[in-house]
């Protein structure tokens, strides 16, 4: 695996490898000294052409986690701004021979383009509408860690599906884990066609009980003036996840960040069921086990690098 | 008055213009000659004596004329000449994209005798002034007849009408805002009322700019899934439905522009059986490619309107072999690479086409047997009549207007570089079959295939 651009092209087995690296990561971080040195001496560029807390932070970290030199660009004040053309600015970036260059773009396909323009490998953090496979593959491994298995699992993606790329790159991640989804959200923001990825669609909450996990989706304010829904009241009446709704033995979770009392009610997000806060660690450490995967995996060999060991025997050893 | 350009005969053939030069003396021996508007079907020698069609000789017994350019068509295809009624030529302003003569080569390059260039430029031909000069300069730089298309709306603004009589007087052979819809019901109204004075034949593209709004591909199973904008297909057909009943109403012919979903090939079947005066023309991507080439996210299959479903493409063909769709246009729209080389969603709309619109056409539709060659070569040729200009015909006394195919002859798209400026070309990569090797335009050799041996009489 030399590029990670979407959950689409992602077979189960690189998947499972992928988790089970994250699984070991999940062990370091238990210790006091969280650093390995798998990645010193080696670049990592993080390019976000779109703000980002989360993702920003969670790549930025893990690239230190792993000892690698990491650089982050961003689109304002940068080159960007100065009209500099992608392929350009990826020229440029690649002139530091980076081993990975991670980015974020408003566009669908500005990764996949990025790695027909680079030696470095390319990580997809977001491309528009499109797909955002680190925060579907850190998704899955959140629910691996509460339920072992997704094989047979009813999983309900409520919200903003049109304009979700999470909602896509989970859709696929979750059915190729074995899980049964469904889409659910005002007829207006659930893109026509979409049933052709093998989903459910509902346009209500009234099935919902039989869910045993809700993934809210962030419910954007400016969707409002293009009449996509009348009104935030008018959709939390009818999409909000509370405690009514929420059945004590289902899942929560939440991409982040959260309109609190829009998509999800604020008793729900800090109750028991709520995996919010456990997605957000497992994002440092699925982000580690790609990092560790793309640069570091047997079919990618840079031996005049030398740095990467052929498996893990520094695994847990501090830097 | 001149109450329409529709059917008004060969006497907007003023309009096109080209280059000047001496006309050409020509011998093609022994090509299988197909033109099915008059009905031939047979290996012959054609003789091209002063530009003209001269002879139609049995094989072998074409006499010698001094200096004249002799092929051995043995195993070729000689076909009149193709007529495109839709191509982005970007003078003035675009230069970088194309310019006359590198389009007019391209156009050549790709069996065609004569095009139609949209007035979707930099600035716009929206005046008499701007249209002067581009056809001054296609005096001298434009290697086949090119006729200019004027502006509908000044600035193509959607707004206020251009001086379209005098326009008219200036040489424009129709009117369009190609590129843009004349989205007020009124303004185009006025400009079909209007027609009745300037004359000239309105050429519209077809969208509801309300419905299509921030959509950059066809809305269906393919957008959903890449998370991008769709364009929904009713964008298309309701805009024609509204200007179907505006010509009824003013009785006023129109020219609908490339087809390219289901609903819109009805409205326009509907539109024909009710008397509307209309004809319309359908594109070589739209009739090869559906939606499922965007999923490649390659900014080539990007343009508007947007390559749509299998359903919609098998509508295209459908209108294309039943004549509800008149002609086949390329649509070519050269962009640079640097406006291609950008993700999907932020790129230029439009791919070349001249090209390799015979090819493609040949290869996926009339060697499968989807669409008889006679079809393919009626619909190609007679893309000028709508505006005046007849299709060329293999005949005796006729301009030479020919181009030479080798029908079996497999070439890879691009492998050996384009003649147009840009090489945004959808079908860039693919092997095709059926190469045009030479094309002779208005009585002159405008093309030879730069492999294709050519020998000087004994």
């Amino acid at each position: 695996m030399k590029h990670l651009l979407g959950v689409e092209d992602l077979s189960r087995k690189e998947m499972d490898r992928i988790l089970e690296r994250a699984q070991s990561f999940a062990e370091v971080g238990r210790r006091d000294i969280k650093k390995v040195p798998t990645l010193r001496g080696r670049t990592i560029v993080n390019l976000f052409y779109e703000s980002s807390t989360r993702t920003l932070s969670s790549f930025e970290l893990a690239a230190k986690r792993l000892s690698a030199d990491v650089v982050s660009v961003k689109s304002a004040g940068s080159s960007v701004d100065k009209g500099e053309s992608l392929k350009d600015t990826v020229a440029t970036l690649s002139a530091y021979d980076p081993a990975a260059i991670v980015i974020r773009s408003p566009h669908a396909g500005a990764a996949q383009l990025v790695a027909g323009w680079t030696e470095a490998s390319v990580i997809n953090a977001g491309d528009g509408k499109h797909e955002h496979p680190t925060q579907a593959l850190l998704d899955v491994f959140t629910l691996r860690q509460r339920t072992e298995s997704l094989e047979g699992l009813d999983i309900w993606i409520v919200g903003d599906v049109l304009h979700s790329r999470v909602a896509r790159s989970c859709l696929l991640a979750f059915q190729k884990m074995g899980a049964t989804v469904t889409l659910c959200g005002p007829p207006t923001l659930i893109p026509r066609g979409i049933e052709a990825l093998g989903c459910e669609v509902a346009y209500d909450l009234d099935g919902l009980g039989g869910a045993d996990v809700v993934y809210a989706l962030r419910m954007q304010r400016e969707r409002m003036g293009e009449s996509f829904v009348p009104s935030l009241r008018e959709y939390a009446a009818r999409y909000q996840i509370d405690s009514r709704r929420l059945g004590p033995r289902q899942l929560l979770m939440h991409p982040g960040p959260v309109n609190r009392g829009v998509e999800l009610a604020p008793e729900v997000i800090d109750s028991p069921q709520s995996l919010i806060t456990a997605q957000v660690e497992s994002g440092l450490v699925v982000r580690m086990a790609i990092l560790y995967e793309l640069l570091t995996g047997s079919d990618r060999s840079r031996p005049e690098r030398g740095t990467a060991p052929a498996d893990t025997p520094t695994i847990g050893q501090p830097a | 008055m001149n109450v329409s350009a529709n059917g008004s005969g060969g006497g907007d053939a003023a309009r096109l213009i080209s280059r000047q030069g001496s006309p050409g003396n020509l011998i093609v021996r022994g090509a299988r000659l197909f033109d099915p508007r008059v009905g031939l079907d047979e290996a012959r020698d054609l003789i091209v004596r002063d530009g003209e069609i001269a002879e139609l000789a049995e094989p072998g017994g074409a006499p010698e004329i001094e200096g004249a350019e002799a092929v051995d068509g043995e195993g070729l295809l000689a076909l009149p000449a193709f007529v495109d009624p839709h191509v982005h030529f970007r003078v003035p302003g675009q230069e970088h994209k194309e310019d006359l003569e590198t389009g007019t080569r391209s156009a050549a390059a790709g069996g065609y005798c004569a095009v139609i260039a949209m007035a979707n430029t930099s600035p716009p031909i929206d005046s008499a002034a701007v249209l002067g000069s581009v056809r001054e300069r296609a005096e001298r730089e434009a290697s086949i007849p090119v006729g200019f298309i004027a502006n509908v709306t000044r600035e193509m603004a959607g707004t206020e009408l251009t001086e379209m009589a005098e326009l008219r007087e200036a040489g424009a052979i129709g009117f369009s805002d190609d590129g843009l819809p004349i989205a007020n019901a009124r303004v185009l109204g006025r400009a079909l009322q209007y027609q009745r004075l300037a004359g000239g034949l309105i050429a519209l593209h077809e969208e509801d700019p309300d419905l299509s709004s921030g959509g950059v591909m066809h809305e269906g199973e393919v957008s959903a899934a890449l998370g991008m904008a769709g364009v929904p297909a009713v964008s298309e057909s309701t805009m024609i439905a509204r200007d179907c009943s505006l010509a009824l109403y003013e009785d006023a012919p129109i020219h609908v522009q490339h087809l390219s979903a289901r609903a819109s090939v009805e409205e326009v079947a509907r539109a024909k059986a009710a008397g509307v005066r209309i004809s319309c023309e359908a594109t070589p991507h739209h009739l090869t490619l559906t939606d499922e080439a965007v999923r490649s996210l390659d900014a080539r299959f990007k343009m508007n309107p947007p390559l749509r479903s299998e359903d919609d493409r098998q509508a295209l063909i459908g209108g294309l072999r039943d004549g509800t769709i008149d002609c086949v246009a390329t649509d070519h729209a050269p962009h640079a690479a640097e406006e291609k080389e950008v993700p999907f969603e932020e790129a230029a709309w439009g791919v070349t086409g001249l090209e390799t619109a015979f090819a493609a056409l040949y290869t996926d539709l009339v060697l499968p047997g989807v669409l008889p060659l006679e079809t393919l070569v009626e619909r190609m040729t007679c893309g000028g009549e709508p505006f005046g200009i007849e299709a060329p015909r293999l005949e005796v006394g006729a301009a030479a207007n020919v181009t030479l195919i080798d029908p079996e002859l497999a070439w890879t798209v691009g492998e050996e570089g384009y003649e147009s400026r840009s090489y945004n070309s959808c079908f860039g990569g693919c092997e095709l079959t059926g190469r045009v090797l030479m094309t002779v335009a208005a009585g002159r050799v405008a093309f030879r295939q730069r492999s294709f041996a050519l020998g000087v009489a004994p």
